[in-house]
C-alpha cells in the first residue's frame, strides 16, 4: 500500500475538520479525494504531506510514517498545493531549476517525465511565473512537482476555477503520468472528474461517506432516478417540491433529477401529477445514476442542510 | 411584443498595447434572461465583464447597461446593478448583519428600509440563529447565498455574477440556483459565468468567447443542435478548443 490513514482525525479549535478518516491507496493508483469547499481535502493533504500534525491516527505513505519519518516522505512525494504557489518574479525556466536543486534534482535527469507538459510551457520559458495564463501556471505548477521523480503526486484541487477545455486535457495530462507508474491522489469538487479516477472517495464536511470504483458507486444507487421536464422550468420546480410523493427533486442542467418516496413509485404518477399542474411538453423517463446523484443523496442522509 | 434590453453591447474592444483582450463584440441582454456568459480562461470574459460593471473603460465601441452608459456614466451603472463573483464576495470579518448593512448602507438605503430587508434576507434563508456570526465562519456555500442576496438589497434590474457557485457543494449549488431562478421570475436580468456546463443549461441564452471573439450565442438547445451534440459541455469543448 501506498498510502494508509489510519482513523486520522483533526480539529481547528471547535471544527472538527476530519473524523475517522480511514482508507489505503495501492501503488499506482489514481485516487480521487472529490467533495466541496471546506469537506477537509486540504486538511488531509497537508497531514500526508507531513506539513500537518494529526490529532488522532496514524498515516504512512510509500512505506514511512508521517510523524516518525516525515523527512523521508519529503524526499518522495511531489505536492501542488490549492493555490498557485510558485515564484510569480522568476521566470518558467528559473522556477523549474530552483525545484530541481532543492530536491537535489537536475531538469535533464527526469525530463522525459515532464516533457510532454513541458513542451506545452516551453515557448514561455523566459516568462515570469506571475504573467502566465492559469492553464499554464499549472502546468508549470505540475512539472515542479514531477522535477525529483516523485513516488507519489498530491494534486489538491488543481482544476478548480479552470475551464472545461483545460480541465479535460490536465486530466489527459495525469493518465499518462500514472501509466509512468506514479501514485496520484487528487482533490477535486468537480463530481465528473470522479468518473476519471481508478477508485475515489467522497468526502463531505470532514467524514468519508464511500469509497469505491466510480462505476461502482453509481451502479449500486438504491434508487429510481427519473429525468423530468416541462416548458415550465421554475413552476416545475415549485410543483415538485409541494409534491408529497417527492423524495428529491433537483435540477441537472436540461432536466430535473427526480426520486420518489417509497419502493412503489412509478413514473406514471408523477405524468399525472403535472399534468394535473397543467404542464406541457412533459418528459419523464428513467435514467441512471451519476456521481453527483450519489454524493447528493448520501450527503443528505448525513448533513443537515436540506 | 419587443422585450426591453438590459444591456446593449456594440462592437466592444479592450486593448492593452497591441493586445486585443476583447474584439468587437456585440450582442444584447432582455429583461428577466438568465444570461449566460462563458469562455475558456484567457478568452477575454473578465476583461469583457469587467467593462459591462463600469470598472474598465472601453477602448472602442459601447455598452448600455441597465440603462446607463458605461463609458461616460460607470458610476451610475455601479449603482444600478448587483455583482457578486467567487473571489470576492462578503467581508469574512464582518458578522452576517455588519455585512447587510454595511453593503446597504454603500448602496444608499436607510437604516429604516435596510432593518426590514435584512429582517427578510435572514428569515428567507433561515439564518436566524446566526445573523450575528462572522461571515468567514461560514460554508462557501451559505457565503455565496448571503453574498446573493446582499448584492440584490438595493433590488437592481440586474445582478452579475461571476463563477459564483465554484467549489461549492452541489446540493448548495442547485439551492443557489433557485435563487437565481427566483429572482429571474421576478424579472429581474441574470448574467453569469460558470465554469459549470450543467449551469450552461440552466440559462435562456448562452454566449462563448473564443480569443476575444464572441463565436457563438444562442439558447442551449439550438447550440446542441447545430454542433449535433448532447451537452453544452461538448459544445464547449468543440468551440474553445478551435481557439487553442
Amino acid at each position: 500500500m501506498d498510502i494508509i490513514l489510519e482513523n486520522i482525525g483533526k480539529s481547528y479549535k471547535q471544527l472538527k475538520a476530519l473524523e475517522h478518516i480511514s482508507f489505503e491507496i495501492r501503488p499506482g493508483e489514481l485516487f480521487g479525494l472529490i467533495g466541496p469547499d471546506g469537506a477537509g481535502k486540504t486538511t488531509l493533504f497537508r497531514i500526508l504531506t507531513t506539513l500537518l500534525v494529526q490529532d488522532k491516527g496514524h498515516a504512512s505513505v510509500a512505506g514511512y510514517d508521517v510523524l516518525k519519518q516525515y523527512r523521508e516522505i519529503r524526499k518522495c512525494v511531489g505536492y501542488m498545493p490549492g493555490r498557485f504557489s510558485l515564484y510569480q518574479d522568476l521566470t518558467v525556466e528559473e522556477n523549474l531549476s530552483f525545484f530541481a536543486a532543492v530536491f537535489g534534482a537536475t531538469i535533464t535527469e527526469n525530463y522525459d517525465l515532464i516533457k510532454d507538459i513541458y513542451v506545452q510551457i516551453e515557448p514561455f520559458k523566459d516568462r515570469r511565473a506571475g504573467k502566465l495564463s492559469g492553464g499554464m501556471k499549472q502546468k508549470l505548477a505540475l512539472c515542479c512537482a514531477l522535477i525529483h521523480r516523485p513516488k507519489v503526486l498530491f494534486l489538491d484541487e488543481p482544476t478548480t476555477g479552470v475551464d472545461p477545455v483545460s480541465r479535460k486535457e490536465f486530466w489527459e495530462m495525469l493518465k499518462h503520468l500514472q501509466e509512468k507508474g506514479i501514485t496520484i491522489l487528487v482533490s477535486t469538487p468537480y463530481m465528473d472528474e470522479a468518473e476519471l479516477c481508478d477508485r475515489i472517495a467522497l468526502i463531505t464536511e470532514g467524514k468519508i461517506l464511500q469509497i469505491n470504483k466510480p462505476q461502482t458507486i453509481v451502479d449500486s444507487f438504491p434508487r429510481k432516478i427519473y429525468k423530468v421536464r416541462t416548458s415550465d422550468t421554475y413552476r416545475l420546480i415549485q410543483d415538485l417540491k409541494a409534491y408529497p410523493k417527492t423524495h428529491s427533486a433537483y435540477p441537472f442542467g436540461e432536466y430535473l433529477h427526480f426520486i420518489g418516496n417509497g419502493e412503489h413509485f412509478k413514473g406514471d404518477d408523477l405524468i399525472h401529477f403535472l399534468e394535473g399542474k397543467d404542464h406541457l411538453q412533459i418528459e419523464v423517463f428513467e435514467t441512471k445514476a451519476t456521481i453527483e446523484d450519489s454524493f447528493m443523496d448520501l450527503s443528505r442522509q448525513t448533513v443537515r442542510n436540506v | 411584443m419587443k422585450r426591453e434590453n438590459i444591456i446593449t453591447v456594440e462592437n466592444l474592444t479592450k486593448t492593452f498595447g497591441d493586445f486585443t483582450a476583447v474584439d468587437h463584440i456585440s450582442f444584447e441582454v432582455g429583461k428577466g434572461e438568465i444570461f449566460g456568459f462563458l469562455g475558456a480562461n484567457g478568452a477575454g470574459k473578465t476583461t469583457a465583464m469587467k467593462m459591462l460593471i463600469g470598472i474598465s473603460r472601453p477602448s472602442q465601441g459601447k455598452a448600455q447597461v441597465a440603462g446607463f452608459n458605461v463609458l461616460t456614466h460607470p458610476e451610475k451603472v455601479k449603482l444600478n446593478i448587483g455583482y457578486m463573483s467567487q473571489r470576492f464576495s462578503l467581508y469574512n470579518d464582518l458578522t452576517i448583519k455588519e455585512n447587510i448593512i454595511f453593503f446597504g448602507g454603500i448602496y444608499g438605503l436607510s437604516p429604516a428600509i435596510l432593518k426590514a430587508k435584512s429582517r427578510t434576507l435572514i428569515q428567507e434563508l433561515g439564518l436566524q440563529g446566526m445573523a450575528d456570526s462572522l461571515v468567514g465562519s461560514l460554508p462557501l456555500g451559505w457565503k455565496q447565498k448571503v453574498a446573493f442576496s446582499v448584492a440584490m438589497l438595493h433590488d437592481p434590474k440586474i445582478i452579475f455574477l461571476d463563477e459564483p457557485t465554484g467549489g461549492v457543494d452541489p446540493i448548495t449549488r442547485r439551492q443557489f440556483w433557485e435563487m437565481i431562478y427566483r429572482e429571474a421570475n421576478r424579472g429581474v436580468t441574470i448574467f453569469v459565468t460558470t465554469h459549470y456546463m450543467d449551469e450552461a443549461e440552466y440559462c435562456d441564452r448562452v454566449s462563448i468567447m473564443v480569443a476575444g471573439k464572441i463565436e457563438a450565442l444562442d439558447t442551449p438547445k439550438n447550440l446542441k443542435q447545430h454542433y449535433q451534440v448532447d451537452s453544452m459541455n461538448q459544445v464547449f469543448l468543440k468551440l474553445a478548443r478551435s481557439g487553442q
